[in-house]
C-alpha cells in the first residue's frame, strides 16, 4: 500500500450522475487485484476532510480505472477534478476477490456494484476461465460499463426494475434461471458479487449451505481504509470484523446479516 | 543539526512525535504511507484484559474542521494484544518505541492490564477519558478522587512510564493534574475527544449508533493548546499533546504551551504524510527561530 500522487487522465460523464476516471498509477495498478479498492484524497474538499474509498473498476498498464456514482459531498467535489491534475491516491487496499474459481463463474452487480467485476471478469478471462456476468439495476441508465464488457467477450445477463433494458424484475431472477440450470447439470459454481445490501444478501444466501462458494463485496463508509481507525464495521462469524483490511470481499459464509 | 529527541517521563522518544491512541491501529496498519523514522513513539489502540466489541455502525460522522466517532473501544483482550501484536509490531517496525493504551471497567481492570503488559511495551497510557464507552474510561477521569485511586493502582502494577490521557471536558483540568501527579504518573497526555453529536435532520436521528460519540481533528486545536497551557502552569510533568494536529504550526503551538511531545491523530485519516510535515516543519522551526533542540520549546512562549 503507498500513497502515490497520481495524474489525472480521463474523467467523463455516463449518464445519470455515473461517472469514469482514468489515473496513471503505475505502483497502485502494478499490485491491485480486483475487489481491493482506493483511498482518494478529492481536491477540491479541505485538506482536513476524509478521504472517499472507491472500487477499482480496472488496473492495467499502469493505469487505473474507478467508475463511480455521485451520491453526496465528496463525489460532487470529484467530479471537478480534470485531467493533468493530480491526485493523492492510496492503494491497493483491502481484500479483494479470489483469483480462481471451482466451477462456473458466476458475478453479479448491482449499480455502480459492477465497478469491480469487470478487472474480475478480465482477470478470471485470462485464465481461460468464461465469466458470466449478471447486472442489475432500476433502469437502463444503471447498467454500466456494458461496452466494456462486451468488448472482453463476456456474456452479459441484464435485469432492470422497469424492464427497460433486459428481463424486468431483479438481477437475481436472471441469476436464478442460471442456477436452476446448473444444479440441474450437477454443475459447480461460484458467485461474485458487488452492489446494495439488500442484492448482497440475496445472492450470499445462494450461495451459503449449498456447498458453493459466495464472495461478497461490502460497501461500509470508511475513514482510514487501512484498518487502524475501527468505523468500517461488518459483522462476521468472527465478531465486528473491518470492512476496509479483512473485506471489503468477505466468504458469503463469513457474513452474518 | 536540531536535537529532535525528548524524554517524556522516562520514555526516551527519538523524536518529539507520537500517533494518537485510536487513530493508528495496533501501530503497523500505516506502514509503507508514514514514515516511522520520524515517530519517537507509536501509541497503540486501547487495550482491556477481555477483548471488546466496541459499538454499533454508524461509528463516525464527518463535520466540518473534524470527525465525531464513537468506535466504542473496539479491541483485541490483552492476551491477544501480546501474543500476536507486538511481536508483529516489532517485525514491522523498528526503533520506535510503543505505548500501549489501556483502559478497564474497574480500578482493578485497569491494574491487571498494566501488570500483564510486563515490559513488553515501552510505556503505558491509561485512558481515563474515552466518551464512548460507558462502564469505562470516561467515568474514572470526571472525578479526581476516583482519578487518583485508578492511578495510584495502576502505578503499583507497573514500572513502565505512566501517562494518563485526560478528559477536556471538565471545569478546571488543575485537580486532575494534581491527582495524577499526587498518584505517581510520569506524564499527562491530552487532550481526548470532546463530547459531540451530529443529527441526521432528514430522518431526525442521531447518526451515530452511539448517539453520542467524540470530537476530534481540526476544529479542536484551540481548545487542546489551552488545556495543555494550564496543564503545564500546574504541574511539572511532560505532557503529550494531542489534539487537531495538521501541519508545523498546530505542533508547535502545542510546544510553546507546556508540551514535551505532541501526537498526530485524525489527520493522518486524510493524509498520512502529516507526521513527515509536521516533523520537518518543526525542525525548520527550531533552526529559523535559533534554538538547538525541540525541548527547548517546551513552554518557551515570550514573556510579557
Amino acid at each position: 500500500m503507498i500513497d502515490e500522487k497520481c495524474k489525472v487522465i480521463e474523467h467523463r460523464e455516463l449518464g445519470s450522475g455515473y461517472r469514469f476516471i482514468s489515473f496513471e498509477a503505475p505502483k497502485i495498478a502494478e499490485g491491485a487485484t480486483p475487489g481491493q479498492f482506493v483511498h482518494v484524497r478529492v481536491p477540491g474538499l479541505e485538506a482536513s476532510a476524509l478521504r472517499r474509498p472507491f472500487s477499482i473498476f480496472n488496473a492495467e498498464e499502469g493505469r487505473l480505472e474507478l467508475l463511480y456514482k455521485t451520491v453526496g459531498r465528496g463525489t460532487a467535489a470529484l467530479n471537478g477534478v480534470k485531467p493533468g491534475d493530480v491526485v493523492s491516491v492510496m492503494g491497493p487496499l483491502g481484500h479483494g476477490f479470489p483469483l480462481k474459481c471451482g466451477g462456473a463463474a458466476l458475478l453479479v452487480g448491482g449499480g455502480y456494484g459492477v465497478a469491480p467485476l469487470y478487472f474480475l471478469a478480465r482477470l478470471l478471462k485470462a485464465q481461460g476461465l468464461s465469466p458470466l456476468v449478471f447486472v442489475g439495476g432500476r433502469t437502463k441508465d444503471d447498467l454500466l460499463a456494458l461496452d466494456r464488457f462486451e468488448a472482453l467477450g463476456v456474456e452479459v445477463r441484464a435485469a432492470t426494475n422497469d424492464g427497460s433494458f433486459g428481463a424486468k424484475g431483479l438481477v437475481t431472477d436472471p441469476l436464478d434461471d442460471e442456477l436452476i440450470r446448473l444444479r440441474g447439470e450437477g454443475g459447480k459454481f461460484e458467485l461474485f458479487a458487488c452492489g446494495p445490501d439488500p442484492m448482497l444478501k440475496a445472492v450470499a444466501l445462494r450461495a451459503t449451505g449449498t456447498g458453493s462458494k459466495g464472495w461478497i463485496s461490502m460497501d461500509r463508509h470508511m475513514v482510514c481504509g487501512v484498518g487502524a481507525c475501527y468505523a468500517c464495521i461488518q459483522k462476521t462469524v468472527r465478531g465486528n470484523s473491518r470492512c476496509c483490511i479483512e473485506g471489503p470481499v468477505f466468504a458469503a459464509e463469513d457474513l452474518v446479516w | 543539526m536540531v536535537n529532535v529527541n525528548v524524554n517524556l517521563g522516562g520514555l526516551e522518544m527519538p523524536t518529539f512525535l507520537a500517533t494518537a491512541s485510536g487513530t493508528f491501529g495496533y501501530g503497523f496498519e500505516y506502514v509503507g504511507a508514514v514514515d516511522y523514522s520520524k515517530l519517537g513513539a507509536v501509541t497503540a489502540k486501547g487495550i482491556r484484559v477481555e477483548p471488546w466489541p466496541g459499538n454499533e455502525i454508524p461509528r463516525h460522522a464527518e463535520v466540518p474542521g473534524g470527525l465525531v466517532n464513537a468506535i466504542g473501544l473496539q479491541g483485541t483482550g490483552v492476551e491477544h494484544f501480546l501474543k500476536y501484536t507486538v511481536p508483529w509490531y516489532r517485525e514491522q517496525v523498528k526503533g520506535v518505541p510503543l505505548i500501549a493504551n489501556i483502559w478497564g471497567s474497574s480500578v482493578e481492570g485497569y491494574a491487571e492490564v498494566a501488570a500483564q503488559m510486563g515490559d513488553a511495551v515501552d510505556a503505558v497510557e491509561m485512558n481515563v477519558s474515552c466518551p464512548n464507552v460507558k462502564a469505562g474510561g470516561h467515568t474514572f477521569g470526571q472525578d479526581p478522587k476516583v482519578l487518583s485511586e485508578v492511578v495510584s493502582a495502576v502505578r503499583k502494577a507497573t514500572k513502565l512510564p505512566l501517562i494518563v490521557k485526560l478528559a477536556p471536558n471538565v471545569p478546571s483540568i488543575v485537580p486532575y493534574v494534581k491527582a495524577c501527579e499526587d498518584a505517581g504518573a510520569d506524564a499527562l497526555s491530552m487532550i481526548n475527544t470532546i463530547p459531540a453529536m451530529v443529527i441526521d435532520i432528514e430522518k431526525r436521528v442521531p447518526v451515530l449508533a452511539n448517539v453520542t460519540g467524540g470530537l476530534s481533528g481540526r476544529g479542536i486545536h484551540p481548545a487542546a493548546v489551552k488545556l495543555v497551557y494550564d496543564a503545564h502552569k500546574a504541574t511539572k510533568l511532560p505532557i503529550l499533546a494531542m489534539g487537531g494536529v495538521y501541519e508545523p504550526k498546530d505542533a508547535i503551538e502545542f510546544l510553546l504551551a507546556g508540551a514535551t511531545a505532541v501526537a498526530v491523530g485524525t489527520a493522518t485519516f486524510s493524509n498520512p504524510g502529516t507526521v513527515s510535515e509536521v516533523y520537518d516543519g518543526v525542525v525548520a522551526y527550531c533552526e529559523r527561530h535559533g534554538f538547538a533542540s525541540v525541548s527547548a520549546l517546551t513552554g518557551a512562549l515570550a514573556e510579557g
